[in-house]
């Protein structure tokens, strides 16, 4: 079942189009997470599908119903904000039945509600306290609790965990997940941070300038990023993009980084058919940082030969977990993340190792993704 | 604007206090001067108030007599029993009109700006205005009650100003009109101050207009109450100037007032010794006030700071 479905909608102040024709389709119990940078229309998405904000043009439907003109109250949702929004002068408990008490709810049937809830996320012992005596973590599963309590269709999430310190906002990440898995709610979140995306959704809608760039699953976002921006935008250290010229020799297809000149770099590339009419002109490379290693490491799955190539190294990051290191490819900067074991120095050249079947090729002038 | 001062080696501290003489000069010397001048006559008055003194100070102790001569005087019961209404319904009637008015205004209305405008005005016109125009507003042969006259409604009857038992209201009617734009003003800019997120909480959840605000918005606008309940009790404690030109404390002393009475015991019956032991007695009652209010802050402030 569709719980939601947003057809060419749009939404200009002024002169200003905020938001350009979205189209999106979300299934029943998907953790949706809309991500982009700040100022990319999907906190004013967010207020649209919540009807706290009008759309310009198109329309919404939630659960099969068409709720332009549906007041919020009325929308079945339930929201949950960054800076929490727990009515103050009101204790935990209180927080929690509101919504209920508006639409008059018996009693009884609150008491049972609250419960369940407060149970369901431990913050029982806090029923009787005023927000202002919470942390920041209990204010979080107050306002979840709030959202919870009313079994919604839709649950909307605006950057919750923003507002959270960065060990914090990693418990809740995992508690939000493991929430989703357990009542199979349909939640639509929205953050700035690809790494919340890439944790907790089954699919990411990346935004940029009011337009959905890319709606997939998490791994297809990753490995095959529709365009420029969405491979530069996700992952930490963001994908190298590179310009390079497509050739062919007997072999197939080669990519070729820094063309003409004496480092130049020559990437056999096999499974790429899709590039093949790009042969003799200049595409934009794309290849992660994990997909470049120490010399001497095998990737998983990989056959035939390794591609092993000799660069300079310009500077090299421990971080402990791994060691990032900025080298030239045929002239051209890129990122790698090696071994945290080893350390080469910088003003070297060090050996190598490429998994060249994950490169991307990219369309220079549309920055489409071409293979 | 930068001003390149030459810090020798040796001696900066020296430049650096030339530069900023003006700065010392400006705040320091007004505020040393006006902070002796409301010490020294405080205490002056406080002294005074224990002596004979009458038309000139005169020095000499008679302990508590003046207080005991002033609190048994009928002029001040009255006084007191007028401030206790017009201070309680003053205070509260100007909170819920200024209340009002900035809810009407914080719907978006058009013409916000104007109306603020307007109803803020009020603050700049001096007391002594208001009253002389009200007096003239409220008196039956000058204002409202011989405009109706005129236009054919001869039964009407509007001499509130005349009545002993309902002089003392005009005073409220007035004082209101001067100072609930005040109000409003504190009102608005707390109703504008909150978050919209609990806001938009609140529609979700399904609160319609009445239950936002009783349950959601203003809960949060207590801390502003109570700073507008302060500032307008010590206004109506200390109020002079618009009683004197409204009604002048009648009819007879129907409305009088405790400042009312510390001019009258000492600039028209010079019995400086009991006027200053009246005016020791309208500092306790503002003082009743501003100390739990000052006290209630310190306790808020430390709150915020250990949370």
């Amino acid at each position: 079942m569709t719980a939601l479905s947003i057809r060419a909608l749009s939404k200009r102040y002024a002169n200003l189009e905020v938001l350009k024709g979205i189209d999106l389709d979300i299934e029943s119990g998907e953790f949706t997470v809309l991500v982009g940078p700040s100022g990319c229309g999907k906190s004013t998405l967010l207020n649209i599908v919540a009807g706290l904000d009008r759309a310009s043009a198109g329309t919404v439907e939630i659960g099969g119903r068409v709720v332009n003109d549906v007041p919020p109250k009325d929308r079945d949702i339930a929201m949950v904000f960054q800076s929490y929004a727990l009515y103050p002068s009101m204790t935990v408990r209180q927080n929690i039945t509101f919504g209920m008490e508006c639409r008059h709810v018996p009693k009884a049937e609150q008491e049972k509600a609250v419960a369940n809830v407060a149970k369901l996320l431990q913050i029982e012992p806090l029923l009787g306290r005023k927000p202002s005596q919470l942390s920041g973590g209990q204010r979080q599963r107050v306002a979840m609790g709030r959202a919870l309590v009313r079994d919604p269709l839709l649950f909307l999430f605006d950057e919750p965990l923003s507002n959270l310190d960065a060990k914090l906002r990693v418990e809740m990440r995992m508690e939000i997940k493991r929430l989703h898995q357990r009542i199979g709610a349909t939640i639509i979140y929205v953050t700035h941070d690809q790494i919340e995306a890439m944790t907790m959704a089954t699919r990411i809608a990346v935004m940029h300038r009011g337009v959905v760039q890319q709606f997939a699953d998490p791994d297809t976002v990753y490995r095959y990023p529709a365009n420029l921006f969405v491979a530069r935008f996700m992952g930490s250290p963001p994908m190298n993009t590179m310009p390079a010229r497509l050739e062919a020799d007997s072999s197939g297809l080669v990519a070729v980084i820094g063309a003409g000149r004496p480092d130049e770099v020559r990437l056999h590339l096999q499974g790429y058919d899709a590039a093949a009419s790009y042969v003799g002109r200049e595409v934009v490379l794309g290849i992660r940082p994990e997909c470049i290693a120490e010399g001497d490491r095998a990737f998983a799955g990989a056959t035939g030969a390794p591609v092993v190539v000799t660069a300079p190294v310009e500077m090299v990051e421990p971080t402990g977990a791994e060691t990032i290191v900025l080298l030239r490819l045929g002239g051209e900067p890129a990122q790698a993340r090696i071994s945290p074991d080893v350390r080469p120095a910088p003003g070297e050249l060090a050996p190598f190792a490429l998994d060249t079947r994950r490169i991307c090729l990219f369309d220079p002038e549309t920055e489409r993704l071409i293979a | 604007m930068t001003i390149a001062v030459s810090t020798g080696p040796g001696r900066p501290a020296a430049s650096e206090i030339v530069r900023r003489l003006p700065e010392y000069l400006t705040i320091w010397v007004p505020l040393l001067l006006s902070a002796a001048h409301l010490i020294a006559f405080s205490l002056w008055t406080i002294w005074i108030s224990f002596t004979p003194s009458t038309l000139v100070p005169v020095t000499g102790w008679v302990g508590l007599r003046n207080y005991s001569a002033v609190a048994a005087s009928r002029n001040w019961q009255i006084a007191l029993d007028n401030l206790l209404l017009f201070g309680s319904a003053f205070v509260l009637l100007s909170l819920a009109t200024g209340l009002i008015l900035a809810i009407l205004l914080d719907q978006r209305i058009r013409g916000e700006n104007l109306l603020r405008s307007i109803f803020l005005y009020p603050l700049a016109v001096s007391f002594v205005v208001t009253g002389t125009v009200w007096s003239w507003l409220l008196n039956p042969g000058l204002g409202i009650q011989k405009l109706v006259h005129d236009l054919g409604w001869t039964s009407f009857r509007f001499d509130w100003l005349i009545d002993r038992d309902m002089a003392i209201w005009t005073i409220v009617i007035a004082a209101i009109w001067q100072s609930s734009g005040f109000a409003m003003a504190l009102f608005l800019a707390g109703l504008r101050s909150v978050d919209a997120d609990l806001i938009k909480a609140a529609q979700i959840d399904g609160a319609g207009a009445i239950r936002m605000y009783r349950r959601v918005i203003l809960p949060t606008l207590w801390p502003i109450t109570i700073t507008v309940i302060v500032i307008q009790l010590q206004f109506a404690i200390s109020t002079f100037d618009l009683v004197r030109a409204l009604t002048n404390g009648g009819p007879g002393i129907a409305t009088q007032l405790p400042a009312l009475v510390v001019y009258d015991l000492m600039f028209q019956r010079s019995l400086l010794g009991r006027g200053a032991a009246a005016a020791v007695l309208m500092l306790l009652i503002l003082l009743a006030v501003l100390l739990p209010y000052a006290a209630w802050r310190y306790i808020q402030r430390r709150r915020a700071k250990h949370a």
